[in-house]
């Protein structure tokens, strides 16, 4: 590890390391530190991702790709199911991934792009110079580095200490985070290339139940619940179990993942002084859906090219770094997350009967095209007695 | 004070994510507290596995 870079990555997940190939294909030199011994793991990932989101950055592999997805299913509280077959109108739909495999993919790639990549070496605290980052004091295998960086990549995901230490609330309240358990699940009775979404107050409260297939009988089954939810007897691994014994009674447990998800609203600014922060640390996956590896990937990307103008303009103090701030609020992603918020906020209050309708409306509405926006628009039309607990989403239609 | 049951941490970080005071950190497979911890027991409600729990003193 040398003593200076033009940029130092704080994390190894997409985020960190789209953010590391982005800066080392320009010719900076890059430092990513990864406090975790492999990259990858463990797993803290439902692993499902958008077919067209992913492409945006790398081309499908069938290394990392588990199953390819053409259905999705929904399970009201009163067990109605309703499938969603987008691909019969010609929309793409998704993958499951394999994330140990698709990580390392994506760090070999910012490594082969000329990033130097450390494994357990962890920052310990932020250099500061002036009120400003300056670097990061990094520990690995019992050695303290002072590594002085003229930019930091803040990208150490949901328990992202960096930007705390550097000054910025990072704290997600406990009503927005989801607090989450999976099994990946062996020997159970599946439809491989359908992921299926399970709702309702006593099955996932302020969440959802999910089946993630990963092969014939083969699944991640998982589940997030709202964090005000969480307690004693009731927390995520106590629901999951209960869905398990009633749905996979003879399934075997092969591994167990948890994990936290924010559903709350991304940091109010993303910048500071010689410091951007990207993917799940800048708080910036989907309200809704928990999805968050699109959006690392894309702000990490970002939050690079952001960085590149800055250093050749020889300006990286916090106005100069705002364009990344702006431009991804304003993109397809950011509006996405507004909408998802104000109807995340929404949802988590609806009772069995309103979800239950909403489901049963859905499953008569021809969906030409599966997305969140027809979706609510066809529920106001269906259900005008939703109108009420909608009636915050009407800005965003 | 805060008591880490490490046979049934998963060493996920949700507990990091919600901590007010920032007195979590999750060091690879190990979770720490440090002395900036109130004893406000949003980590033990958050925890989805039951690993946390504020020990009156």
């Amino acid at each position: 590890m040398k003593r200076q870079y033009d940029m130092l990555v704080i994390g190894g997940g997409p985020g960190g390391a789209l953010a590391a190939k982005t800066a080392a294909e320009k010719g900076l030199s890059v430092c990513l530190v990864e406090k975790r011994p492999a990259i990858g793991a463990p797993v803290r990932c439902a692993e499902g991702i958008g077919k067209e989101l992913l492409t945006d950055f790398i081309p499908p592999d069938p290394k990392w790709i588990a199953t390819d997805i053409e259905r999705a299913e929904l399970v009201a509280p009163d067990d109605f199911s309703m499938v969603l077959e987008p691909k019969m109108a010609g929309s793409e739909v998704g993958y499951v991934l394999d994330r140990k495999v698709f990580d390392r993919e994506l760090v070999w790639k910012a490594a082969e792009a000329g990033a130097e990549t450390y494994v357990k070496a962890r920052a310990t605290a932020p250099i500061m110079r002036n009120g400003a980052v300056a670097g990061a004091v990094i520990e690995q295998h019992g050695k303290m580095y002072d590594v002085d960086a003229k930019i930091t990549i803040a990208a150490d995901g949901i328990e992202s200490k960096f930007a705390k230490w550097a000054g910025i609330d990072t704290t997600v309240p406990l009503r927005e985070i989801e607090s989450c358990a999976q099994y990946l699940m062996t020997g159970i009775d599946i439809d491989a290339q359908m992921t299926s979404f399970y709702l309702g107050n006593d099955v996932a409260p302020a969440g959802y139940v999910w089946v993630f297939p990963k092969g014939k009988g083969l699944a991640n089954v998982g589940i997030g619940i709202g964090g005000s939810k969480s307690g004693a007897g009731h927390r995520a691994k106590d629901y999951l179990d209960r869905f398990v014994k009633r749905k996979f009674p003879d399934g075997k447990c092969i591994e167990l993942i948890v994990g936290g998800v924010s559903v709350c609203k991304p940091l109010s600014c993303t910048v500071a002084d010689n410091m951007l922060i990207v993917g799940d640390a800048a708080r910036v996956s989907d309200p809704i859906t928990g999805g968050g590896i699109y959006n690392a990937m894309y702000t990490g990307r970002l939050a690079a090219e952001t960085a590149i103008e800055a250093l050749e303009k020889g300006d990286t103090r916090k106005a100069a770094l705002l364009p990344y701030d702006t431009t991804w609020r304003s993109s397809t992603l950011g509006k996405a997350l507004e909408r998802n918020y104000a109807v995340k906020e929404v949802f988590v209050g609806l009772s069995d009967e309103k979800l239950n309708a909403i489901v049963h409306s859905i499953s008569k509405i021809n969906l030409e095209e599966f997305s969140t926006l027809t979706l609510i628009t066809e529920l106001i039309k269906a259900n005008p007695s939703l109108l009420l607990e909608l009636r915050h989403l009407k800005a965003f239609l | 004070m805060l008591n880490i049951r490490r046979d049934i941490c998963g060493y996920c970080g949700a507990c990091v994510s919600v901590c007010p005071e920032g007195a979590l950190e999750l060091v690879d497979a190990f979770l720490t507290v440090d002395i900036a911890c109130i004893n406000c027991g949003i980590c033990e409600k958050v925890c989805p596995l039951g690993a946390l729990e504020v020990v009156k003193e």
